[in-house]
């Protein structure tokens, strides 16, 4: 399973741990899988209107942050950071 | 050991074109002064725009009175932020992927119910000359009811301040740097933090008992301006199917329609965005300021309306950077391992939320392994223009703290700086304080390079001269881009990308699809395509261009080249598995009697099946961080408290230099632009929040006879995520200066400056005051 850090805004919802495991072949099944667990996750970091992670939210996979958001694909030992995306000059 | 040369590569892979340093195609045109830019633009019937600008820092806006302006004679229009829908205050990601909030976006446009710093754009006006227009933006008369200005985060933060958003909700979420808007129920207390958040990686404080030793400090760095030569300006003109033209100076044409297409109400494929040459944008260029006021301009007018700012205007009204307070505390071992470090980032966004902290959390303790850290970002408003990016946005100030820290640690444990950097470097695998592992990168290599440098072995004689190093960080950017490559019968290649060139890029993208296709770089043909001859392309910006619009331009090359392979197999009638694409032109695998050169089968094409196009439109991930360590030698006069740079050279690793005269020329502009972050430059601001040097006159930004050579050692470690190892390398330069040059101040003279700019009143003023302390014991 990979592994999923959580960020520290959602630590209430995970009970505080900074680090569960989640089935996922790709960040849509991680973070519906995440929402299983522990409910109220997927609306901080899906929205449901555009199909899509929510703007500011970048999905960064053993890394590299994803180009690919949701389709992004994951592997079993796969480290997965919900992050903010960082603008450049 | 290396024999350094001046302005060294230290080059591990070598090509044929990638590395050479051919004259740009655009040189020519700009050493001549035939390149256009933006207020280059003339149109029959143009109208001159002129803005009408808040002479408060604070205040609520009881009416606007334009029927004088509009009375006199060869004034066409006159708009303000009624003559636009307010747009909702929700962050939007538009489609391509830039987030916005479009209500605090088209309120610093055009300002709606309060004007939220001096300067701020109230209204706008055509007329037919530019003097004309701005006699009659001085006719238009505006009430105001003056409120208290906020001027800094310390004022913002306290409990009674004036609060300059009342609806605006204070989030906690780095990713919405844009900041939010609170809905009608929500009727919590005003407040002026757009947004507070924080990462934390391991135990901080199980980390700070097993330190031997701590720093703990506390550092500030003032707003400074990205001092690009070239003002904003944007030309607007409404064609007769109701569609839009647009001509910029910008750093993203397709940001700007996109923006315009938001604002105006105007679908995407109505606006066509024109990118002219740019005068130095260095991130601040990214946004839109003249341009949506020339259009609101030009539909009323019924006229095509040119708006470009003034060089006050510039200062008062533009981006500049945040000012920050960073609180920093950071322990290692006695034998120089890092154990914690924990900082609190405080940065100005100026009137609406947005400024670069998430950046400069991310960079802060980027350069190290620090098993144990706590990061907290504080995002807060102040009647300050609006920050934009600069340059590496938010991790100067970041490694400013965390550089003089570090100094600070090497200090008192005895340590060699560069020793304790390479005992303490982030390398691959190493955990980041934002939570991520560290991919491949060379900071091993550039601590190495300058250890190496006769610079750091050269003594350093005379008193009051000091030697300083710093580190810096910058992850890089990317995001979609866009080329195609056009086969011409003669043999060249016409190559129109999308991004706009601030530094060379046209060149750097020429040479990438040389390399792939075997031909001379004088043979590619580069432009800048608009938004209706490209493919979206996201801004230059990121330290991106050259990494993704380089891997577009790889992969249409390589559609070139396998095209070619195609029309070769026609013409000798095999299989195209039969034929290969080496060294510049087409050969069949077993038959050595048939071949033929790029140019032969250019001029075949049409013959063929038609002309060869090769494009490519991609989304590339992996692009690398960079990494670099500054090494600066200074001098101070003890009278007047004037620092002299005595010698500087920089080292950075680059993934792969595709020009290293254009790499080196990043490395030292962004150093000498932080040189002016360090020394010399600030936003003045008097108590009623008015800049008061809003002219380069006082606004003091280091020439070329105020510094050395900056010499550059270009490190070569190759990103494995692009074809030719490319790392973004524009923006990390501009991180390790201001904390080379605080340390080599200390080195000097035994004093700590962890304010800047380290103007010469401050370095007395501290010079005085270790003599008063020596003097009392």
């Amino acid at each position: 399973m990979a592994e999923v850090w959580i960020p520290t805004a959602m630590l209430p919802l995970t009970q505080g741990q900074q680090r569960v495991l989640v089935e996922g072949r790709n960040v849509r099944q991680i973070v519906n899988n995440l929402d299983k667990q522990f409910p109220g996750t997927k609306a901080r970091l899906y929205d449901p209107e555009e199909d899509d992670l929510l703007p500011g939210v970048a999905v960064i996979v053993d890394g590299d942050a994803s180009q690919m958001g949701l389709l992004e694909k994951v592997s079993e030992d796969s480290e997965v950071h919900f992050l903010p995306a960082i603008g450049g000059g | 050991m290396v024999d350094y040369q001046p302005n060294q590569v230290l080059a591990t892979t070598e090509y044929k074109v990638i590395g050479s340093r051919p004259i740009r195609h655009d040189g020519a045109d700009k050493v001549t002064g035939q390149a256009k830019y933006g207020a280059d633009i003339q149109l029959p019937g143009l109208l001159f725009g002129k803005i009408l600008r808040s002479p408060h820092a604070h205040a609520r806006i009881k009416s606007i009175d334009a029927s004088k302006a509009l009375a006199l004679p060869g004034v066409h229009a006159v708009v303000t932020s009624a003559d636009w829908e307010q747009p909702s205050g929700k962050v939007e990601d538009l489609a391509e992927g830039s987030i916005h909030n479009l209500r605090f976006l088209s309120n610093n446009v055009l300002a709606y119910d309060k004007v939220l710093y001096k300067g701020h754009a109230v209204a706008g006006v055509a007329a037919e000359g530019a003097h004309l227009a701005e006699q009659a933006a001085a006719l238009i008369e505006v009430e105001y009811a003056v409120l208290p200005p906020v001027l800094t985060s310390e004022q913002a933060m306290q409990e009674d301040a004036a609060i300059l958003h009342e609806r605006l909700e204070s989030l906690s979420n780095p990713g919405l740097r844009a900041g939010g808007y609170k809905s009608d129920s929500d009727d919590s207390n005003g407040t002026n933090v757009a947004n507070k958040f924080d990462f934390k990686v391991g135990d901080v404080e199980q980390g700070f008992q097993e330190a031997d030793v701590v720093v703990e400090k506390e550092t500030r760095t003032a707003a400074v301006h990205q001092g690009y030569i070239e003002p904003h300006t944007g030309t607007a003109m409404w064609n007769t199917d109701g569609s839009l033209t647009v001509w910029s100076s910008t750093q993203g044409h397709f940001n700007v329609r996109d923006l315009l297409s938001r604002m105006l109400g105007l679908p995407v494929s109505k606006i066509k965005v024109i990118p002219m040459e740019i005068g130095g944008g260095f991130g601040a260029k990214g946004i839109v300021y003249s341009e949506p006021v020339a259009a609101l301009l030009a539909k009323k007018a019924n006229r095509p309306v040119k708006v470009t700012m003034s060089r006050t205007e510039v200062f008062e009204a533009s981006g500049p950077t945040s000012g920050t307070t960073i609180k920093i505390k950071v322990g290692a071992t006695k034998d120089g391992k890092l154990t914690a470090a924990e900082a609190h980032l405080t940065y100005e966004s100026g009137a609406f939320p947005g400024s670069p902290v998430p950046g400069g959390c991310n960079c802060i303790f980027a350069p190290y392994e620090i098993p144990n850290t706590y990061l907290e970002g504080i995002d807060v408003v102040v009647n300050r223009p609006k920050s934009a990016a600069y340059r590496a946005p938010g991790a100067p100030a970041a490694a400013f703290a965390m550089e003089t820290a570090v100094d600070e640690l090497c200090e008192k444990l005895g340590m060699d700086p560069i020793e304790f950097r390479l005992l303490n470097s982030a390398k691959e695998g190493s955990r980041r304080a934002t939570g991520p592992l560290m991919p491949l990168v060379g900071f091993v290599e550039t601590l190495n390079a300058a250890k190496d440098h006769a610079h750091y072995s050269t003594p350093l004689e005379g008193p009051y001269r000091g030697r300083g190093v710093a580190s810096g960080f910058w992850g890089n950017g990317t995001g979609p881009a866009s080329a195609v490559a056009i086969v011409n019968a003669d043999g060249t290649l016409s190559l129109v990308e999308g991004s706009a060139d601030l530094s060379g890029t046209r060149v750097a993208f020429a040479q990438q699809a040389a390399e792939v296709l075997g031909i001379a770089v004088e043979d590619v043909k580069p432009s800048v395509g608009d938004t209706e001859s490209v493919g979206f392309t996201s801004n230059s910006g990121g330290s991106g261009a050259t990494f993704k619009t380089g891997w577009a331009t790889y992969e249409a090359a390589r559609d070139v080249q396998q095209q070619m392979v195609a029309r070769a197999a026609k013409i000798w009638d095999v299989s195209e598995d039969d034929v290969e694409y080496v060294d510049g032109g087409l050969q069949h695998k077993s038959d050595p009697e048939l071949k033929m050169t790029f140019r032969q089968v250019a001029a075949r094409q049409n013959a063929t099946g038609g002309p060869i196009i090769g494009r490519a439109g991609v989304n590339p991930g992996g692009a690398g961080p960079c990494l670099a360590t500054h090494i600066v030698d200074v001098e101070v006069d003890p009278e007047t408290g004037k620092v002299t740079v005595l010698r500087y050279t920089a080292v950075q690793d680059v993934g792969k230099a595709v020009h290293p005269g254009y790499v080196e020329g990043q490395i030292q502009g962004g150093t000498v632009q932080g040189i002016g972050w360090a020394l010399n430059e600030e936003y003045f601001f008097n108590d009623e929040g008015h800049m008061v040097n809003s002219t380069f006159l006082d606004y003091r930004m280091p020439t070329v006879l105020d510094l050395p050579m900056i010499d550059t050692v270009v490190v070569e470690v190759a990103n494995p995520a692009h074809p030719f190892g490319v790392r973004g390398v524009g923006e990390v330069p501009i991180v390790p200066p201001l904390a080379a040059l605080s340390n080599a101040i200390n080195n000097a003279l035994g004093v700590r400056l962890d304010s800047l700019p380290m103007t010469p009143g401050s370095i007395l003023e501290a010079m005085w005051a270790k003599e008063e302390a020596g003097a009392s014991k």
